[in-house]
Order: structure tokens, then C-alpha cells, then sequence
């Protein structure tokens, strides 16, 4: 239950930042991707904003032996760098710059009522289903 | 630049940055959105209630953020709704083979100093630029 309502929480958080910050305008996206256009930084300093709670808070919580409603970290200890990272992150990249949405500012403004964000969500989730068959495609793996 | 809104940028990126903290240090996780999502589906039974009810929190801070300034939420209007769909494919197959997101990769795994998630963050905003350029610019 306890972690039920840290999810909720933390939830509610994300969304009110996002709005805030208006990433879920597709426009302001892509306008930050637009760097040889009409350029609008703002993502960039989102991230700094982020970052600057996430560096510090991090590192103090990441020295406790356990989180306080669960029995350690999920956390990924890889650190090698391959094909399907990059490749994985480019065609991301792709996806994020046609769109102008990347999956956390999709789903938030599905509460707007927002049919583009709708069509989102459902192609996301058609990309996720499709991956194995992609990758056994392009890796043979 | 005239669209540049540097303060609103950096609250509500601290607001994200505040939501991560919270997530990890109570019940351990990352707050990936595209992990998140994948697992609602894809994980044991137990694992599912958390991510759905993060999920349903994040439209339900829109929803109170949209009450309190509605003429904030404007939706975009007249944008070809098959590049929308095609994104989001892209995002979800992109998503999965790279392990993460903007904010899996680019806040929460740049915080824990991730080699990965560097590449990975510096990556998707290479590939996302020049797909604007094309875009915007060649097309």
C-alpha cells in the first residue's frame, strides 16, 4: 500500500513538472530540436533543472543500503556500450523529433483529452510489441 | 528565441527531478517512463499495480496543472497525425532496443553517472536534431 501511494505521488509530481515546464507541447519540443531554426533551449534547461535536484538527491539515497519500502535498488549495472543502445537510442530520436513527444509527456496529456497523444500512446505501445521481431531482424539475434 | 521560457523550464524540470528522487528513495525505482510502461504489460502481476497507478498519476498532474491555467494546454492543431503515429512506433521499438528514455536515460541514469546512459542521452538528441533538420528544413 505504502508504495502504492509513492507511486501515485510521484506520479502526480511528474505530470504537474512536465506541464510546468511545458513538454507536453510537441511544439516546444521540436522546437528545441530545431537548433538551425527558430531555437528554444527551454528543454535543455529543463534537464539542468532536473539534473540539479537528481545529482545531489542521488547520491545521498544511493548510499543508503536499501530503499525505504523495498528490499534494494532496481537498478541496471551495465556499462558496455553496444549496437542496440545506439541504435536503439537513434531510432528513439527519430520517433521523439517526428512526434514531438516522447513517452512520459505522451501519456500525461492523454488527461488533456488530447487525441494526438492518444494515437501516441497506442503507436508506443505497437513499438513495444514489435521490438523482438525488429531485433531478430536486424541483429539475428 | 522569443519562445525561450527559462523559468518554468527549470521548476518544473526540479518538480521531475523531485519525482525520481521520491520513486528511488522509497521504493527503489527508476523513474523511466518507457520502462514503466513497457512493464504494465510485460512483468509479474505484483509488479504491474505500481507502474499503472504512476502512469494514472502523471495524467492526473496534467489534469490539476490544466484546472489551475487552462489556457496552458493548448492542444496542437492540424499536424499530420500519421508522423505522430510513426513517431510513436519509432519511440516504443527505439525505446525497448536502447533501454530507456529521456527521462530514464537522460535524468535518472545521467544522475547515477551511467556510461550508457550518456551515450545514449547524447545519441537520441543527435538523431532527433537531424531528423528535425530533415524535416524542417530539407523537405
Amino acid at each position: 500500500m505504502n508504495k502504492i501511494f509513492i507511486a501515485l505521488l510521484s506520479g502526480i509530481i511528474f505530470g504537474l513538472g512536465l506541464s510546468l515546464s511545458q513538454m507536453t507541447n510537441p511544439n516546444k519540443v521540436i522546437d528545441f530540436l530545431d537548433i538551425f531554426g527558430n531555437w528554444d533551449p527551454s528543454l535543455a534547461f529543463v534537464m539542468m533543472g532536473a539534473l540539479a535536484v537528481t545529482f545531489i538527491s542521488f547520491r545521498f539515497v544511493l548510499k543508503r543500503p536499501e530503499p525505504i519500502f523495498e528490499e534494494g535498488f532496481h537498478q541496471s549495472k551495465r556499462t558496455d556500450i553496444d549496437k542496440s543502445l545506439l541504435i536503439g537510442a537513434a531510432i528513439f530520436g527519430a520517433g521523439w523529433a517526428m512526434s514531438g513527444y516522447c513517452p512520459g509527456p505522451a501519456v500525461a496529456s492523454l488527461g488533456a483529452g488530447n487525441f494526438e497523444a492518444l494515437i501516441m500512446v497506442l503507436s508506443i505501445y505497437t513499438g513495444f510489441f514489435s521490438q523482438k521481431w525488429f531485433s531478430r531482424k536486424i541483429f539475428n539475434a | 528565441m522569443e519562445n525561450f521560457t527559462p523559468l518554468s523550464a527549470l521548476l518544473g524540470g526540479a518538480l521531475i527531478g523531485l519525482s525520481a528522487t521520491i520513486l528511488l528513495l522509497f521504493n527503489g525505482r527508476m523513474a523511466g517512463i518507457s520502462g514503466i510502461m513497457n512493464g504494465l504489460f510485460n512483468s509479474p502481476k505484483d509488479e504491474r499495480n505500481w507502474r499503472l497507478t504512476f502512469l494514472c498519476g502523471l495524467i492526473i498532474g496534467a489534469i490539476i496543472f490544466q484546472t489551475l491555467s487552462p489556457d496552458f494546454f493548448a492542444p496542437r492543431q492540424g499536424y499530420p497525425l500519421w508522423l505522430v503515429a510513426v513517431g510513436g512506433f519509432l519511440v516504443g521499438i527505439g525505446t525497448r532496443l536502447g533501454n530507456g528514455c529521456t527521462s530514464g536515460h537522460g535524468i535518472c541514469g545521467i544522475a547515477s553517472l551511467s556510461i550508457r546512459s550518456i551515450f545514449a542521452t547524447l545519441t537520441f538528441m543527435g538523431a532527433g536534431m537531424i531528423t528535425v533538420y530533415i524535416i524542417r528544413h530539407l523537405l
